[in-house]
């Protein structure tokens, strides 16, 4: 029996960052010539395992072997040397260059005088892009290639080196299906060449398709590993949530008020197309897709930052207009943006100026702003969301994940709207504050509200929601109510595979 | 598609079509409101634009990688004053009373290694520190200003050489030294921006820079360069003007920076870096000196000649805007 020499080896792996244990002591290794399949939820540390491996971060402990070797690395270019690329699901790309020079970027093929040896580079990138069938040339400019191509350009980075490791990080999240076999055969291919691969995704039935073991993390600890074969999804489930899934769906308790807000035929140019629905006045509607599917442009379409190239409106029977968020706001619509960071708060800001910001115009005493009135808000939805914070003094940074986005919704319940629309409520928020967050959507919308949440993580979506849409592409698959949706109708709904009646 | 090519040709040609928009205009123009006989687009008056283009021009050739890359250097006013201070003040020191006229080629590669030292400077404060390139060197503007001052107060430095000024007014082929220079920076920058990996790691890094990052650009010791470069073409666009007039007033080079990043724009360069091209910024810096010039041509006054660029750019830009847009699908911010 000889040995193996394992393509890529981690050994109890530990990071962390000032209050979080991001890893705790995670092993993983790749044997060449093999698929290996990295599950977790978000945050479980994928991502922080993936910088450590780049030398985006240094471990705290334990080593990283390629080979068997020892390896440092610092940077994401002394990894690549040592044999180890990357590809991340965020393109990193300069849009204004072609795509040779994209490939080749940080290493152009140099003639004397530091000049760039333009035929080796065209000949090379061109090689590598038949070789993906990626049927664009070497010439292109990215920033004109839609997001999937740019995704096969960031893929063709990879196979200009030796590479004894490739790690896929969510390759498939922005690719169509045809794209997606191609990526498959690509990655078929590197395996045959004694490559080693991981593979970092969310979707089970493409890590079934294509793997060979399966290893999980949860909460940044390592929890097992299982041969792809010899296993199945709800397995590899319970490994991933530590629990059988917490499938308490919401029951529909009383009736619901009228139709809040109605959209039909609605379209923004190629984003989305001829999109309809309902939301009742104290329902849920989950909307639930892949990224890219147009759920987010929905949401900003009906908030205003997007104007639709088709369809209307309707809110409370009424065709509305709206051109801007400040025409959202007066119709009672509220946006709880994606990314509450960026989008949501101004992270210098104290906890109450960010949430009384949308009406502090009319929070006034004479020329001035009236504190007084502006703490009283404050302390109403501070006890109603139960946002824990020392005092209203408090910078909005220095606040835990889930408190933020508590005073992002708090924010927009303080203008009471009728129609709340939460996008990726949970993003970047700690398990215990995910349920209190997923209760309080409960009780808004008990409170008469209308809700939207757009969530990109299943179990949310299946737990708060009274009818989960789903979307494929800019268009609405399929609409199930609570009663009928189930794990497997929604991925073939989301996945654009027939099945079931379009809604 | 056809409106898409359409689009790039007019956003790749638009300052070209624009300097030959002038030329008409101010030729037919002249023609009915100058009171000088000779015609605008007299060759002789063309080659004079061209070396009256050098100064500002050989600067923004430098300005277009800086920006390219990402940043902005608002002290070459004040290093084009410096370096021409340095460059006559030293013809006179005494260690160099012995070489006769080969004092000037010392004095030339004193000015240009003072403008190379000077943009090192900004290079390395704005790698070490972090600190936005607009400020370190819109302290860098004011700090270089002083030091021309504390050279010779309010005075003029003035070191009158006949022998260059003879080399400075030579002129080969019908082109005058100035104009040459300005040609010749054009076709090298052009040559370092396409054909390089230098040029191309500029884009590159304007475009991206996480991106340039993670491929392994050395990001910083990358801007160091094409700081000491801007620093370096200043100085040579001093020692080209300086070496004929022979006098440097210490005020000479004030808003310097201003004229060429409105050059550098005009020829359609980003102020967020990434995209711009150095034949396009020659194209602007010729269009506003045709402006200059055409203005004066038709008995407009100076005052007049600002407000016209001043409105152009803004035009210019607006235009630009509306080119760049992506349609309806744009996210409204």
């Amino acid at each position: 029996m000889t040995e193996r020499i394992p393509a890529l080896r981690l050994e109890n792996i530990v990071k962390t960052f000032p209050g979080v244990r991001a890893l705790n002591g995670v092993s993983f290794e790749v044997m060449p010539g093999e698929v290996h399949a990295l599950l977790g939820e978000n945050g479980a540390g994928k991502s922080t395992l993936m910088k450590v491996l780049g030398g985006v971060h240094q471990p705290d402990e334990g080593r990283i072997y390629v080979e068997e070797s020892p390896a440092v690395m610092t940077n994401p270019l002394e990894a690549k040397s040592q044999g180890v690329v990357f590809i991340h699901q965020e393109l990193s790309l300069a849009e204004e260059m072609t795509a040779a020079e994209n490939i080749y970027l940080g290493e152009l093929p140099r003639k004397s005088f530091g000049r760039v040896d333009w035929p080796r580079l065209r000949a090379d990138a061109g090689a590598i892009l038949d070789r993906l069938n990626c049927g664009f040339g070497p010439d292109q400019i990215v920033g004109e290639l839609s997001i999937a191509k740019q995704q096969m350009v960031e893929i063709a980075r990879a196979l200009t080196v030796d590479a004894k490791a490739v790690i896929f990080d969510e390759p498939t999240a922005s690719l169509t299906d045809a794209e997606k076999e191609v990526l498959f055969d690509v990655i078929r291919d590197l395996r045959t060449q004694g490559v080693g691969i991981v593979y970092i995704s969310h979707r089970m039935e493409e890590i079934f398709r294509i793997s060979d073991r399966i290893s999980v993390l949860r909460d940044g600890t390592y929890r097992g590993t299982l041969i792809t074969e010899e296993t199945d999804e709800e397995a590899v489930t319970k490994l991933m949530i530590g629990r059988s899934l917490d499938l308490s769906r919401h029951v529909p308790e009383g009736a619901l008020g009228g139709v809040a807000l109605e959209v039909q035929g609605l379209s923004c140019g190629h984003l989305f197309e001829d999109v309809s629905f309902k939301v009742h006045a104290g329902e849920v509607v989950g909307f639930y897709g892949l990224v890219g599917a147009g759920r987010t442009e929905i949401a900003e379409t009906l908030f205003g930052l997007r104007s639709p190239s088709a369809g209307q409106i309707l809110l409370n029977g009424e065709p509305v207009s709206i051109h801007s968020p400040v025409d959202a706001i007066s119709h009672g619509i509220s946006l709880v943006p994606e990314s509450r960071k960026e989008q949501g708060l101004v992270l210098g800001m104290n906890c109450r100026d960010n949430m009384t910001l949308p009406q502090v115009d009319d929070l006034t005493a004479g020329p001035f702003v009236s504190e007084g009135a502006e703490i009283a808000v404050f302390d109403q939805y501070r006890d109603r969301l139960q946002i824990k914070t020392p005092s209203w003094r408090q910078q909005v940074k220095n606040l835990s994940g889930g408190n933020q986005q508590k005073i992002v919704i708090g924010k927009w319940l303080s203008m009471r709207p009728d129609v709340l629309i939460v996008d990726e409520p949970t993003r970047g928020v700690d398990v215990g504050s995910k349920s209190e967050i997923h209760n309080l959507i409960r009780e808004l919308a008990g409170q008469g509200y209308a809700v939207i949440v757009i969530s990109s993580e299943m179990p949310e979506v299946l737990h708060v929601s009274d009818r989960v849409v789903a979307m494929y592409h800019g268009r609405i698959t399929r609409t199930f109510t609570a009663a009928e949706v189930n794990e497997d109708n929604l991925v073939q709904a989301i996945s654009g595979l027939g099945g079931g009646q379009v809604a | 598609m056809e409106n898409i090519n359409l689009r790039k040709f007019l956003k790749r040609g638009a300052i070209w079509g624009f300097i030959v928009l002038e030329l008409i205009f101010f030729t037919v123009a002249g023609h009915f409101l100058s009171l000088s006989e000779v015609s605008f687009l007299d060759p002789e008056n063309m080659l004079l634009l061209l070396k009256q283009s050098a100064p500002i021009g050989i600067i923004a050739l430098g300005m277009t990688i800086v920006m390219i890359n990402g940043n902005i250097d608002l002290s070459v006013g004040a290093t084009f004053a410096l370096a021409g201070v340095v460059m006559l003040d030293s013809m006179s020191w005494a260690v160099f009373a012995g070489l006769g006229d080969w004092v000037i080629p010392v004095a030339w590669m004193i000015a240009l290694a003072t403008g190379a030292f000077l943009g090192l400077i900004n290079g390395m404060i704005v790698w070490k520190t972090g600190v936005d390139a607009f400020i370190v060197t819109l302290g860098a503007m004011l700090g270089f200003r002083g030091l021309v001052f504390m050279f010779n107060g309010e005075q003029p430095t003035f070191h009158l050489n006949w022998t260059m000024v003879d080399i400075a007014e030579s002129s080969f082929f019908g082109l005058e030294l100035p104009a040459i220079v300005l040609l010749l920076c054009t076709l090298v920058l052009w040559l370092v921006m396409n054909r390089t990996v230098h040029g191309r790691n500029a884009y590159a890094v304007g475009d991206n820079r996480e991106a340039a990052v993670n491929a392994g650009i050395k990001v910083g010791p990358h801007m160091v360069w094409n700081f000491v470069l801007i620093g370096f073409l200043a100085a040579l666009s001093a020692v080209v003007f300086y070496s004929a007039s022979g006098s440097v007033n210490p005020n000479d080079g004030m808003l310097y920076e201003l004229w060429v990043i409105t050059a550098v724009v005009l020829g359609g360069t980003k102020l967020t870096g990434g995209s711009g091209s150095i034949i396009n910024t020659l194209g602007g810096v010729i269009a506003i000196q045709i402006l200059r010039k055409g203005l004066g041509h038709i008995g407009a006054d100076t005052e007049t000649v600002n407000l016209v660029i001043g409105t152009i750019l803004i035009a210019v830009l607006f235009l630009d805007r509306q080119l760049n847009r992506r349609g309806q699908e744009e996210l409204k911010v």
